[in-house]
């Protein structure tokens, strides 16, 4: 079944598209990430132009976070109270990240910036949670209680000024913290046309020291609104949102990411992060060879 | 020269006229091209996964003269030209990054050509240059020719991409030719050509050289929802995006709804 994509300018297959748009539904809800890391390489591996998979997997995300918020926010997932922090960084990191992705496009290294960017940051990330998964399995295998780890933010954290509360999370740190880190995402959302669920759930966890409950909810919140406010950025400059592309993505991930919160609630948090690990990894590697390969294409145009 | 065989009988004086007035109408001598496509206009909707091309029509003899057994045709299909940045990546510190680039002003998003014979065979090279015949010959016009041998492998580096995207084709034998009268070719155009006003151009060549040719032109536009889709994202690009976010949001909110009813 194939359908022509009015903005992409060219046909593709229902199909495809709906299923790419449900796994990436079913990472959303399982793991409170975007998947937005997975989905737009996939689509430029299709034949969909870069521009257009980039803009058009922002409200893909949208839509995947807010059947995932509504899921979370009926169990108390969601601290708002930090997840306004995040909203107010990423509006402003979306902002200079739109000015640095132009900047980079005319001097002809934004795929290698990207390319780099995904290698460092899922490769720590990668490294770090899977460490940390399997040692709190191994723990568990010898019979040990299982290390409390993760419940005290990060020594830096400690040391920025102006303290909030936040209650539900537990936490009395500076809001300085995470509206940093909703910086860094929005940026990351706007340049990599990824969510930054990825980097949101394990700093959340490791440096902000979030309860676990309240991380994949309050990190799709954040990821609901960046994600929004990029569509409409994406919408008035580039002009590469594909509507159909869109709602097709759409179909496939709000019915996948309520499966992935149903598998969420059913398996051990252990797992679901050495999963994730894994996953986050795989793609890391996959960047990196792509980056030391000899490309397939030596040669790329660009119109005019 | 066999231009005046009449075979209408009353000719007597006609054909007297003729031979006088042979030096003037030399040129009318020249067999014409009566040329047609398929179609004229090439709508992209939701189904559209390509089209093809039907290009056919009539080579004329001047009066009735017998066909010619060495008679070649040669059409063109040509996609609206754009300048293109082209940009080569070189291996440094050990990535593939993108180093030189080079621009190029005129480059045809689309050229498809058929002949009825190999067209290397059929046209002598200055011939092939002047009418853009094969796309070794296409006029790519670069910015700069400081250093042609650089110009020299970024064209060809275009000129591959281009071809292995389906955008450039040859095909040699894809004009077939009945009675040496009438030809047709049949051209396929991708899904994923660029929207704008496509020429058909035929080529009737004897001898090496060029001496009939004609020009159609064919409409590639969107209609319809793709139409409306693409025009409202530039002429109202807030309500569009807002539009964006809206379908996000609702789809989002009416699964989770669903889901919660479905499982209660």
């Amino acid at each position: 079944m194939d359908l022509y994509l009015p903005i992409a300018g060219l046909s593709v297959n229902i199909l495809v598209i709906i299923g790419l748009g449900g796994l990436v539904g079913l990472l959303s809800g399982m793991f409170g990430v975007g998947g937005g890391f997975l989905t737009t390489p996939l689509m430029i591996f299709y034949g969909i132009p870069p521009a257009v998979a980039v803009a058009s997997s922002a409200p893909q995300i949208t839509g995947a976070s807010v059947s995932g918020v509504l899921a979370h926010r009926h169990r108390g997932g969601v601290d708002y109270h930090i997840g306004a922090v995040l909203v107010a960084g990423g509006a402003i990191g979306s902002l200079a990240g739109g000015a640095l992705f132009r900047f980079l496009q005319d001097l002809g290294q934004i795929d290698t910036v990207v390319n780099v960017m995904y290698v460092v940051m899922l490769g720590g990330i990668g490294i770090v949670m899977a460490r940390d998964a399997i040692g709190a399995l191994m723990a568990e295998w010898r019979g040990d209680r299982p290390t409390s780890h993760g419940k005290r933010h990060h020594p830096l954290i400690a040391i920025l000024p102006f303290r909030w509360r936040f209650y539900r999370s537990g936490l009395y740190i500076s809001p300085l913290a995470p509206f940093l880190l909703g910086l860094l995402t929005g940026v990351m959302t706007v340049l990599m046309g990824v969510g930054g669920g990825f980097i949101l759930v394990p700093a959340m966890i490791y440096l902000l020291g979030m309860p676990a409950r309240v991380v994949v909810g309050t990190s799709l919140f954040q990821i609901l609104f960046v994600t929004a406010a990029t569509t409409m950025v994406h919408a008035l400059t580039t002009r590469a949102v594909d509507l159909v592309l869109t709602a097709l993505l759409l179909i496939g991930s709000v019915l996948g990411a309520q499966f992935g919160t149903r598998i969420a609630l059913k398996m051990k948090p252990e797992y679901l992060r050495l999963a994730l690990a894994f996953i986050v990894l795989v793609v890391a590697i996959r960047m990196l060879l792509g980056l030391t390969w000899r490309p397939a294409e030596i040669f790329t145009v660009q119109a005019l | 020269m066999a231009s005046g065989r009449d075979i209408h009988g009353p000719g007597a004086v006609k054909k007297s006229i003729l031979l006088l007035l042979a030096p003037l109408l030399l040129s009318a001598e020249r067999p014409r091209l009566v040329p047609d496509v398929s179609q004229r206009k090439i709508d992209i909707i939701y189904s559209f996964t390509g089209a093809e091309l039907l290009l056919f029509g009539a080579i004329l003899y001047p009066g009735g003269r017998a066909p010619s057994d060495d008679a070649q045709i040669a059409v063109v299909v040509k996609g609206p030209s754009q300048p293109v940045l082209i940009r080569e990546k070189r291996k440094v510190a050990g990535m593939w990054v993108n180093a030189h680039s080079s621009s190029f002003r005129s480059v045809p998003s689309f050229y498809a050509l058929a002949s009825s014979k190999p067209i290397g065979t059929i046209v002598d090279p200055r011939t092939a240059v002047i009418y853009e015949l094969g796309i070794d010959n296409l006029q790519l016009s670069p910015a700069s020719s400081d250093y042609p041998e650089e110009e020299r492998r970024f064209e060809e580096g275009l000129v591959d991409l281009k071809t292995r995207g389906g955008y450039y084709s040859e095909t040699a034998h894809g004009v077939e030719i009945s009675e040496g009268v009438l030809y047709r070719a049949r051209i396929a155009v991708p899904a994923r050509v660029p929207v704008g006003r496509y020429t058909a151009e035929t080529f009737l060549i004897e001898k090496g050289r060029v001496i009939a040719a004609a020009t159609r032109d064919i409409d590639i536009d969107k209609s319809g929802v793709e139409a409306f889709v693409t025009k409202a994202s530039i002429d109202h690009s807030f309500l569009y995006g807002l539009t964006a976010v809206a379908l996000s949001l609702l789809l989002g909110a009416a699964a989770s709804t669903a889901f919660r009813r479905f499982r209660d």
